[in-house]
């Protein structure tokens, strides 16, 4: 038996039939088309799925899509006005904080309600914050600058203490 | 080369924007009108006879299409699945492979039924109501006990348990370095099964065609042109009839090399119902059935003189190989062939490899594969003679270096070239050796275990040189590349690796932008798809997407050059040897303000008035096959303090100096190593495939029970580097996606063990968990 939910996804009031086991994150990917929120695991440790639900990051596979009734939902395709990136999206692109980049998105919208709660948060209060989110590519060392660099740029400065992740000294190669 | 503009600059990637903004495109993101989904019904058991299965109840149950088995499969798909097993040819046996168990699972989650129905959601249910029969049989999970003289066998029609068996070097080769050595060192060393997890599992969408008889196969895959070879084969297709599209990978590691049953089964599946058919792996599948690695157990014996000098080493390589042979399984085997590292053996290196099967998944390539497995023997062994002679660590190594290149090591591999004391030097100098030894001694006064471990490690990659690559793995590894120069001098370059987020479509513009002298952004890299570019392509594995591929774009690139001097030469009405090329620019010697650029000439090559015999268009194709593998190497410096209380492990420092010959994007360097050494301290504190050993079961099936780091385990990283170039190749670049993982298990081992040697600990597996070390202080102090 399927069920009427509505729901705000990305400031679009939408209107669906959907069973009630129907997951959130499939109510995304499957009903809404938002294939930018991804599935990594099957028991909410990894953190792909991560969405804003009335401004709280949560990860979308624990959640009933009839249980978003009324709520408004952002997901990452929610998050650069135009082509304008939100800053932690510039700052995942400025600082490699991305390899494959599946698990992009789940951190940038972990990130995103880290720094609306915490907008200058230690080195170790992002390792703390992120805890919720896997990712096998990056050894989260870009991961954490990218987070203290749009911490920087959304106005937040750096707590004195803190320490950047790593420090470059490689060369350039060439001829 | 040209004046490098590019080459060796840090640009940010261009793959990212679709990737931060969620408009990249993975497996499970493409659908197809009329797409059906597929659940799959696994074995519960390791080992078990399927005596019956009844299909009725899903057949009936919503949304259901088709409940098939094996037996359904037979007709659709034949033959098994492929085994390059020739890197160890002195004793095989490799258990026939079909993708769907028929009558006797042999690893918990082999399939035995597929669920074909409307709505992901039904197909799981209807999956649940399919019923098999089960004789449990018992299982084979140890490698010593499988070994063993009546041992149950992991296949009840094979023999017994050996996989393979091959010594490389005999055990009497190395008898007179042993004979006479002051010092002689045995030890067991453990390398556990890890899953490689990338982020996103496996998964697979496939269309037939009925009418074109033409099949589409969309997947997650390290190397689509293998799984059209393979999986077009045995479904009876010619590569004119099968396309495979890989477009974004999520992360590989190793484990999206090989083909899987599931590759098989779904496009099977989709021919035989007439439908799009999709798979995407869950977390649990992907634990249970995605190959692992490592796996191996190693006795060495290490022979040395009281000075420091190292004569000789016997290695023994015993090979969990799981319940079938992996497609590159038996590439782990080359633990054995660098087992030497980064030293002179005078008196020789002897080594033996068995591969040996089990009830579990099979293991496969893992980031590294069979690298990191040598470099933490042998700087285990190496550790271990400088603590039994009180040398000191760095020391010995730089005793015992190979200095002189190129060097042809024991197995007559041949090291292209290297600067191993320089590493080393400047990793200690950037983690303050000296200070921080006299900070370990005042605070062991004070009864703290602080410890320092040195991995100075090197690695073989670039896979690789025709006439090594192709008897040992059955197919040449040299890589394709396609630069086509369109009209208006825009660029589309075909590569045959496969990119799952190295960031290809970066750094090859780099190289080809420096090599055609046009603006990057005229630039586009394409690859991932069957149906574009050269003939056949060879995917992205064991650190060659660079060396091999990104020296195929440079070739092809030079070929275009090359024709379009002839052309220019007939523009300028000049000879061709008087025609420069630079900087994108031809001219005639000595009148550089008479310039033509290589879009003008792309042009020309399209119209009228070409030099008599000239064909049409700018554009060629290589296929770049390497003189030698590349060499890699470095020296990383770990630094813990171990809680002698909890056992717990606190990486205080980590100082990584890699050399990968030239660089092309600095920034990209930097990023394979951060991942690449997580991966390998994870591996060295906690992260562990673990079975039941009396019943099979996989218990670490979750994301709950398989340890994967999070931000919050993982140390500040200290990155510097040495370049030295490979002469190998024109651009003088190595590889650098495995370096970190090769190097720094035994990075973090040797300085735990650094630490807790006042206790007379000499030796520590992994994972150094807390509870293990617990155990192991315990033990140390009530002895």
């Amino acid at each position: 038996m399927k069920r009427k939910v509505a729901l705000m996804v990305n400031g679009r009031r939408r209107e669906d039939e959907v069973e009630p086991r129907l997951l959130l994150v499939h109510y995304l990917r499957d009903v809404a088309g938002l294939t930018g929120t991804h599935v990594g695991c099957d028991t909410s440790q990894c953190g792909a799925c991560t969405v804003h639900v009335d401004g709280k990051a949560i990860k979308s596979c624990t959640m009933f899509a009839v249980q978003a009734e009324g709520a408004t939902v952002t997901t990452i395709e929610g998050m650069a006005d135009g082509e304008k990136l939100h800053p932690l999206q510039q700052a995942f692109w400025d600082e490699h904080g991305l390899q494959c980049g599946f698990c992009t998105p789940g951190f940038i919208m972990a990130s995103a309600y880290l720094l609306a709660e915490n907008p200058n948060p230690t080195e170790d209060e992002i390792r703390k914050g992120l805890e919720g989110n896997l990712c096998r590519c990056t050894g989260y060392v870009n991961i954490i600058k990218s987070v203290q660099s749009a911490a920087a740029t959304m106005g937040g400065a750096n707590k004195s203490g803190t320490t950047t992740a790593t420090y470059s000294t490689l060369p350039a190669g060439g001829d | 080369m040209a004046i490098s503009q590019m080459i060796g600059a840090k640009i940010h990637r261009r793959e990212d924007p679709r990737l931060i903004t969620g408009h990249g495109h993975y497996v499970d993101d493409f659908t197809r009108p009329g797409t059906v989904h597929m659940a799959i019904v696994r074995s519960p058991h390791a080992h078990a006879k399927i005596t019956s299965i009844d299909t009725a109840a899903a057949a009936k149950a919503p949304g259901v299409l088709a409940v098939l088995t094996a037996r359904d499969f037979k007709d659709l798909i034949a033959g098994f699945h492929p085994v390059a097993a020739a890197f160890v040819a002195e004793k095989q046996q490799t258990p026939n492979r079909f993708p769907i168990a028929e009558s006797e699972a042999c690893f918990q989650g082999e399939p035995v039924a597929v669920v074909v129905a409307d709505t992901t959601y039904q197909a799981a249910d209807a999956a649940q109501l399919v019923e098999v029969d089960y004789e449990v049989l018992p299982v084979v999970m140890d490698i010593e006990k499988a070994l063993a003289e009546g041992s149950p066998k992991v296949h009840l029609d094979l023999p017994d348990n050996r996989g393979w068996d091959l010594t490389y070097i005999p055990w009497e080769a190395t008898d007179p370095a042993f004979a006479d050595a002051e010092v002689v060192i045995k030890e067991r060393i453990l390398q556990q099964r890890l899953a490689p997890t990338s982020m996103e599992t496996r998964g697979v969408l496939a269309e037939y065609d009925t009418f074109d008889r033409k099949l589409t196969i969309w997947m997650s895959s390290q190397n689509p042109h293998f799984i059209r070879l393979f999986v077009g084969g045995a479904l009876g297709m010619g590569e004119q009839q099968c396309r495979v599209v890989s477009p974004d990978v999520g992360g590989g590691f190793g484990s999206k090399i090989s083909p899987y049953p599931e590759d098989y089964l779904v496009p099977a599946a989709s021919k035989l119902l007439g439908r799009p058919v999709k798979w995407i792996e869950s977390r649990t599948e992907s634990l249970q059935t995605t190959t692992h690695g490592r796996g191996q157990v190693f006795d060495v014996e290490i022979a040395a003189q009281k000075d420091g000098t190292l004569k000789g080493i016997r290695i023994t390589q015993y090979l969990d190989m799981g319940a079938y042979c992996g497609l590159f399984s038996a590439f782990q085997a080359c633990a054995c062939l660098l087992g030497g590292g980064a030293y002179l053996w005078q008196g020789g290196v002897s080594a033996r490899t068995v591969g040996v099967l089990t009830n579990k998944v099979p293991t496969d390539p893992y980031r590294g594969a069979g690298r990191p497995e040598a470099t933490h023997l042998v700087e285990r062994m190496v550790d271990m003679v400088a603590a039994e002679i009180g040398m000191d660590k760095a020391e010995i190594r730089r005793k015992n270096f190979i200095k002189e290149f190129p060097h042809t090591q024991n197995f007559g591999l041949v090291i292209d070239s290297g600067n191993y004391a320089g590493s080393l030097d400047k990793a200690l100098q950037m983690a303050g050796y000296e200070d921080l030894k006299r900070e370990r001694e005042a605070l062991r006064a004070k009864g703290r275990y602080l410890g320092i471990g040195i991995s100075t490690w090197i690695e073989i990659c670039g896979f690789g040189p025709s006439a090594a690559t192709a008897p040992a793995a059955g197919v040449a590894l040299v890589e394709s590349a396609q630069v086509k120069v369109h009209p208006t001098g825009a660029v589309s370059i075909y590569t045959g690796t496969h990119s799952h987020g190295q960031g290809h479509e970066t750094t090859f513009a780099q190289i080809a932008s420096d090599t055609l002298g046009v603006p990057y952004d005229s630039i586009e890299i394409r690859h991932g798809d069957t149906n574009e570019g050269p003939a056949f392509g060879y995917g992205t594995y064991g650190s060659r997407s660079l060396a091999v591929g990104g020296m195929a774009i440079r070739v092809a690139g030079q070929k275009v050059i090359e024709k379009a001097r002839k052309l220019a030469a007939h523009m300028f009405e000049a000879a061709e040897e008087d025609v420069v090329f630079e900087q994108g620019k031809f001219f005639v010697k000595g009148s550089p303000d008479n310039q033509k650029a290589l879009g003008e000439v792309a042009f020309a090559s399209y119209g009228a008035g070409l030099p008599e015999g000239m064909e049409h268009g700018l554009e060629a194709v290589t296929y770049f096959d390497p003189p030698n593998f590349v060499w890699p190497f470095g020296a990383h410096v770990c630094v813990v303090e171990v809680d002698p209380e909890t056992g717990a492990v606190d990486i205080r420092k980590y100082i990584a100096v890699d050399d990968c010959g030239n660089v092309i994007n600095p920034m990209i360097v930097e990023g394979q190593l951060h991942g690449g050494i997580a991966q390998g301290i994870a591996q060295a504190l906690f992260e562990e495939v673990v079975y039941d050993e009396e019943s099979g079961q996989l218990r670490t099936g979750t994301f709950l029970d398989y340890a994967m780091m999070s931000a919050n385990e993982m140390p500040p990283l200290l990155i510097g580097s040495t370049v030295t170039p490979s002469p190998s190749n024109e651009l003088g670049v190595k590889g650098i996606g495995e370096a970190g993982t090769i190097a720094s298990s035994v990075a973090v081992i040797n300085a735990i063990v650094d630490a807790l040697s006042p206790l007379g600990i000499k030796h520590i597996d992994m994972p150094a968990s807390p509870d293990r070390l617990w155990k192991q202080i315990q033990e140390a102090r009530t002895k």
